[in-house]
């Protein structure tokens, strides 16, 4: 009743706000349960990994605007901290070529979508057999180390802030304005929302494609970077998650599956409501057995409030 | 004749079953024709399983882009272990168990359309938070016991004649049935409809939703008459047993040359593509291959298929 009164105007600001307003009740929600969690170290620890994931779930933006879907970001992020792991410790120029060639990667498999108008879908859990595959034969059992400076730069302490959050809001900066606010964005994200206006303007879609494709390798192979700057060690199925986490992030963070509509700053947000999401249950002491299940619930939760926010302004 | 082949050639399923039969041959040749029955044999058990949840995720696929049951592999491990719970290693109490299972994956399906309809939430993502839901059910559920199935399930699903596993010569005359629903009922032209253009099919009074929420129970019901199948043929239920039917009844399904943007269903090509998966896998085993290069060699061998296969052509 009370969503049916809200002119459009403030119903698009509402969904817009929304996943914001879901991670400050989790945030509220977790002290509320365990006010020590409130503290520069308590953050620090509980959002940990938020920048991994939030690097993935941007991954993960980039090929969703175009209206494909990759179900191999996991799998390549525990490719490439593998070989950060093996190789940037001690053969960091190997490292690197090895990281590139990973990028390269990605953009050839955007290049083969677009080129044979594939299903991304099949393309990428193929990819995704690939990336393990590989990953398995570099390194069979965990192993291999961080490089200094990544271990580092994954534990700079800066006074009165914890460290996840300003990296998280730099992050997403940066693809903010990249992305929603430069010319060359607006024709990205024209790939997705109408790829014949696109082109009729003259834009080649394979090279929109082969660009946000390109974006994607370049934030998986972050992600992995800053993963193994926190645990000092590589495994290739130690981001498996990834795949599921950087899909459901893009959506909690408003998202659309179809036409280009993306939001770099909902897409960090809602990676990181997820990344906390474990750290409440723990606080709640749902039985482990539960805590999948948990997850789960949140994410219809959010996704039902959204219906009701916008009921009545989708058609 | 050569008409009838060349409408063979054209079909896109044909393709699976090529791959397939090379991959045999160049196993066989390999191993100089030692265990070529016995390969065949192990191909069309193992195959049965990816086909029965191949062909609900091939339901649902067709009903349109962006359509796709990502519940299958945890409905399966639910399914299976409250089969095998009911029946309590009794023969008596198979039917029940069987029952209980179908009641099981109807809530599941239910439960997907719901939030796919109501809170209007995409596929990928509804069935995905169901998944959540399902394996932590399974997980209370279970609590991690490993349950023998009833004997006369287990001599059931491994039993075969002359090297035809019995559970194959069912799955093949379910795999006759469904290709006559989809090709020539009103249910099966319905949903190519709907996956082709749905708001011309509720313009020509298809009752669209009625049929997507079918479609869906009966992606969940598939799964658990695999999950029965499954916990009776490999000994007990296990808290995995699904997983890798994640990407195995998405991939047979494309590779057996469904569309992926829906609306045009192929039943014969879950069985090539079913048959060409599991014979890759023991290909590179007796090859001697490691895990890796396995993992590396069957990702590259889909994308090759389905590049050489060819995409859509943009012509709608």
């Amino acid at each position: 009743m009370a969503a049916q009164a809200l002119p459009r105007l403030d119903r698009e600001l509402l969904r817009r706000a929304l996943p914001a307003v879901t991670l400050a009740v989790l945030l509220i929600a977790i002290f509320v349960k365990q006010p020590l969690a409130m503290s520069q170290f308590g953050l620090t620890l509980m959002l940990q990994y938020a920048v991994p994931i939030a690097l993935a779930t941007l991954a993960q933006m980039f090929v969703i605007a175009v209206n494909d879907l990759d179900l191999s970001i996991g799998s390549f992020v525990g490719l490439t901290t593998c070989i950060a792991g093996l190789y940037l410790p001690t053969m960091p120029l190997v490292g690197i070529l090895l990281l590139l060639l990973c990028i390269a990667a990605y953009v050839a498999m955007g290049a083969l979508i677009q080129l044979r108008n594939l299903p991304s879908i099949v393309v990428t859990l193929g990819m995704s057999f690939v990336w393990g595959g590989l990953a398995v034969l570099l390194l069979p059992t965990p192993g291999g180390k961080a490089a200094v400076w990544l271990h580092d730069l994954m534990n700079v302490k800066i006074p009165g802030v914890p460290f996840p959050i300003v990296a998280a809001i730099v992050i997403a900066a940066v693809v903010q304005i990249g992305l929603m606010h430069s010319s060359y964005g607006v024709v990205l994200r024209g790939t997705g929302g109408n790829p014949k206006a696109v082109a009729r303007a003259g834009w080649s879609l394979l090279k929109t494609k082969m660009v946000m494709f390109g974006l994607a390798g370049t934030f998986g192979v972050l992600s992995g970077l800053s993963l193994i700057g926190l645990t000092s060690a590589a495994d290739a199925h130690i981001a498996d998650r990834y795949t599921l986490y950087s899909i459901a992030g893009v959506i909690l963070g408003g998202g659309e599956f179809i036409g280009g509509r993306v939001s770099p700053v909902g897409a960090v947000l809602g990676a990181i409501t997820l990344a906390l999401a474990g750290s409440f249950l723990i606080f709640l002491r749902i039985s482990p057995d539960w805590q999948i299940g948990a997850q789960g619930a949140i994410l219809i939760i959010v996704l039902a409030l959204r219906a009701v926010i916008t009921r009545g302004s989708a058609r | 004749m050569t008409a009838a082949l060349r409408r063979l050639g054209q079909a896109p399923w044909i393709w699976s079953f090529v791959g397939a039969a090379a991959v045999w041959l160049a196993t066989i040749a390999f191993t100089r024709g030692q265990g070529a029955g016995e390969i065949v044999t192990a191909a069309l058990s193992f195959a049965c399983f990816t086909v029965i949840v191949g062909t609900g995720q091939m339901l649902v696929i067709t009903t349109g882009p962006g359509n796709v049951d990502l519940s299958i592999p945890a409905t399966i491990t639910l399914c299976g272990t409250v089969a095998m719970k009911v029946m309590n290693e009794q023969d008596s109490l198979i039917a029940l168990g069987i029952l209980a299972a179908f009641a099981a994956g109807a809530v599941v399906g239910s439960l997907n359309y719901a939030l796919i309809r109501f809170l209007r939430i995409p596929p990928i993502i509804a069935t995905l938070s169901m998944s959540f839901l399902v394996q932590s059910s399974a997980i209370a559920y279970n609590r991690g016991l490993r349950i023998k199935p009833p004997s006369l399930l287990d001599a059931f699903t491994t039993g075969d004649t002359w090297g035809v596993p019995w559970i194959a010569v069912l799955t093949i005359l379910f795999s006759v049935a469904v290709g006559i629903v989809v090709g020539r009922s009103y249910y099966g032209r319905a949903i190519s409809a709907i996956g082709q253009n749905a708001r011309a099919a509720w313009l020509a009074n298809v009752p669209v939703e009625r049929f997507r929420y079918l479609t869906y129970v009966a992606s969940a019901m598939l799964a658990a008459i695999c999950g029965i199948l499954l916990a009776g043929f490999s000994g007990g239920p296990a808290l995995d047993m699904g997983s890798e039917y994640l990407l195995g009844s998405i991939a047979v399904v494309v590779i057996g040359g469904t569309s992926v943007a829906g609306g045009r269903a192929s039943v014969p090509g879950i069985w090539g593509a079913a048959l060409f998966m599991f014979l890759l896998v023991t290909m590179l085993n007796t090859f001697g291959a490691s895990a890796g290069i396995r993992l590396v060699a069957t990702g590259l061998i889909i994308i090759a298929v389905i590049a050489i296969a060819g995409g859509e052509r943009q012509s709608r």
